[in-house]
């Protein structure tokens, strides 16, 4: 960036952050409107007689369950072990799906050999897999971080496929007047131009992650939050349940925006819809 | 020296777009390449470039061959193509990414000076005019000190004030860094003002049909009888270009422009 541009653009940023992040912290606030009032109406429910609220636990029962899981250690265990599993199942997935993703979406030759395999295996309901992945990986770590990994995987693939296919020919003629390598090419044309999608097919690729581990822990796990709802079926603790869905609800949600924070200052070049007003 | 002999070009879909084009354009000569659509213009274009290969005959800049793009040949487009992901800066820097930085930034700052964008040198390209899109996708072009510069009807996209602007801007250009310009237009008037040769081509397949010299001193004058008598001579070629082949929807053409455009 030129000296230029820093002169020119510092006193426009400094007031551009600064309303905003006040504006952005009002919008947050109004988000919660609807999940609180629900709340407190169940919890005045409950707390009139309305109901007794043995299945459905009001908030204070739900929040006392998170406080003493919190308190004896076991939220922190169990939350640990689901987050490593979606950790090394989401890592595989990316990996797997960026690179072959690349290659298709790179050359028809390896996408009319690949692809139509991965689109039947795609349309394979990943619960399917589990029983093989248990005969295959065994029943402990490995089978679930591998199961994680396919429902990572597709998002992945597809996304990082479409958006090399989709790049503007154009865009691409730009890096060959400038006799750009191969390799450039992709870093200085191709990799840029398809960063936003990339970031969309990560965020979507993590969310299945999220809901796979939960199947991965149902179907046999002795740690996890997935564990902590089948335990609480299977005990009759309702609210032990609800405090796990919050759980997942909570870490779900900022892995993601980790994802979409992390990857902000990359796309601020974008002209979305959305982006307007926030920036000036 | 550019030279082009033969040139000729077929698609692999049968589509025969240029034939026996042969044509020497010096060093710091403005040549402007008009004709009715189909005529093979932005074909005999992307092939100079690189971009494209002739199928018949050979370019050859300065007795090198052209097969692949060359450093010493720029083109700007129809489209300014920036790479929406650069500031306007780092856009017009993109093809000098080999040169030390200080050298680069320097160069960057000067040819944005030259096209008027200084202020504009850390701005996104989305918050870029059309014309000041294409100001910086010439100064792109120009920052690599190319030999020649092709430009594929570059300013068709704008508007009749913004045109006549970024003609301007050009040709200031071409009188400091003196590249050799050649460059596709529909615009007749355009043409005259720019070039020093006007090629009429002639479609179907694409030849090259009639030379006309437009000799006139600049700045040209469009209001002059001498420029008038240029005007009505390349309309003139233009229309027996396209009398021999023409088509009906050649015709439809013709009827649906407006005054600007000659068809």
């Amino acid at each position: 960036m030129s000296l230029a541009h820093m002169t020119i653009a510092a006193p426009d940023t400094a007031k551009a952050t600064r309303a905003p992040i006040r504006r952005r912290v009002s919008r947050a606030w109004l988000g919660l409107v609807v999940p609180v009032t629900l709340a407190v109406i169940w919890e005045i429910a409950v707390r009139l007689g309305v109901s007794d609220g043995r299945l459905v636990p009001p908030p204070s029962v739900i929040s006392n369950t998170l406080w003493e899981l919190a308190q004896s250690g076991e939220l922190w265990k169990h939350t640990l072990a689901t987050v490593t599993r979606v950790a090394a199942g989401f890592g595989l997935g990316v990996v797997a799906g960026t690179l072959l993703g690349a290659i298709a979406g790179y050359s028809s030759l390896s996408r009319r050999l690949m692809d139509p395999t991965l689109q039947a295996l795609r349309s394979i309901p990943s619960i399917a897999w589990v029983p093989l992945f248990i005969l295959w990986f065994g029943i402990f770590e490995e089978s679930k971080i591998t199961l994680i990994a396919v429902g990572v995987f597709f998002p992945v693939y597809l996304g990082v496929m479409g958006a090399i296919m989709s790049v503007d020919r154009k865009i691409v003629e730009v890096g060959r007047v400038f006799r750009l390598s191969g390799p450039a090419l992709v870093r200085r044309i191709l990799l840029p131009a398809v960063l936003p999608s990339y970031i969309v097919a990560l965020r979507s690729g993590l969310g299945l992650g999220w809901m796979f581990v939960v199947a991965a822990e149902l179907l046999g796990a002795s740690e996890g939050l997935g564990f902590l709802l089948i335990d609480g079926q299977q005990l009759g603790k309702p609210a032990q349940i609800v405090a796990a869905i919050v759980a997942f609800a909570i870490i779900g949600k900022t892995t993601d925006w980790i994802i979409a924070t992390a990857s902000a200052p990359f796309l601020r070049w974008e002209d979305r819809f959305s982006a307007r007003g926030e920036e000036r | 020296m550019l030279v082009l002999e033969h040139v000729g070009k077929t698609y692999a879909n049968g589509v025969h777009a240029l034939e026996g084009v042969t044509l020497n354009v010096g060093l710091g000569e403005i040549v402007a390449i008009v004709g009715g659509s189909g005529c093979g213009k932005s074909t005999l274009l992307r092939a100079i470039s690189g971009l494209d290969h002739p199928t018949h005959g050979r370019i050859t800049l300065d007795g090198e061959k052209i097969t692949q793009p060359h450093e010493k040949i720029g083109i700007i487009f129809q489209e300014p193509r920036l790479l929406p992901w650069l500031t306007v800066a780092d856009n017009v820097g993109f093809g000098i990414a080999h040169l030390p930085k200080e050298e680069r930034q320097r160069r960057v700052a000067r040819v944005l000076e030259k096209v008027g964008l200084s202020d504009k040198a850390g701005v996104w390209p989305r918050e870029l005019s059309g014309g000041q899109a294409q100001r910086v996708a010439i100064a792109r072009a120009l920052v690599p000190q190319p030999e020649v510069l092709l430009l594929d009807e570059p300013f068709s996209a704008l508007d009749a004030f913004t045109r006549t602007d970024l003609q301007d801007h050009v040709l200031a250009l071409w009188a400091e860094f003196r590249p050799t310009l050649i460059f596709v237009t529909h615009d007749v008037e355009e043409a005259i003002v720019m070039a020093d040769r006007i090629i009429v081509m002639r479609p179907h397949p694409g030849r090259l049909y009639e030379e006309i010299a437009a000799d006139l001193p600049r700045p040209r004058d469009r209001q002059s009888a001498a420029f008038d008598f240029v005007k009505r001579r390349v309309l003139a070629a233009l229309d027996r270009s396209l009398g021999h082949t023409a088509r009906i929807d050649d015709r439809q053409d013709k009827a649906e422009q407006g005054a600007a455009m000659w068809w």
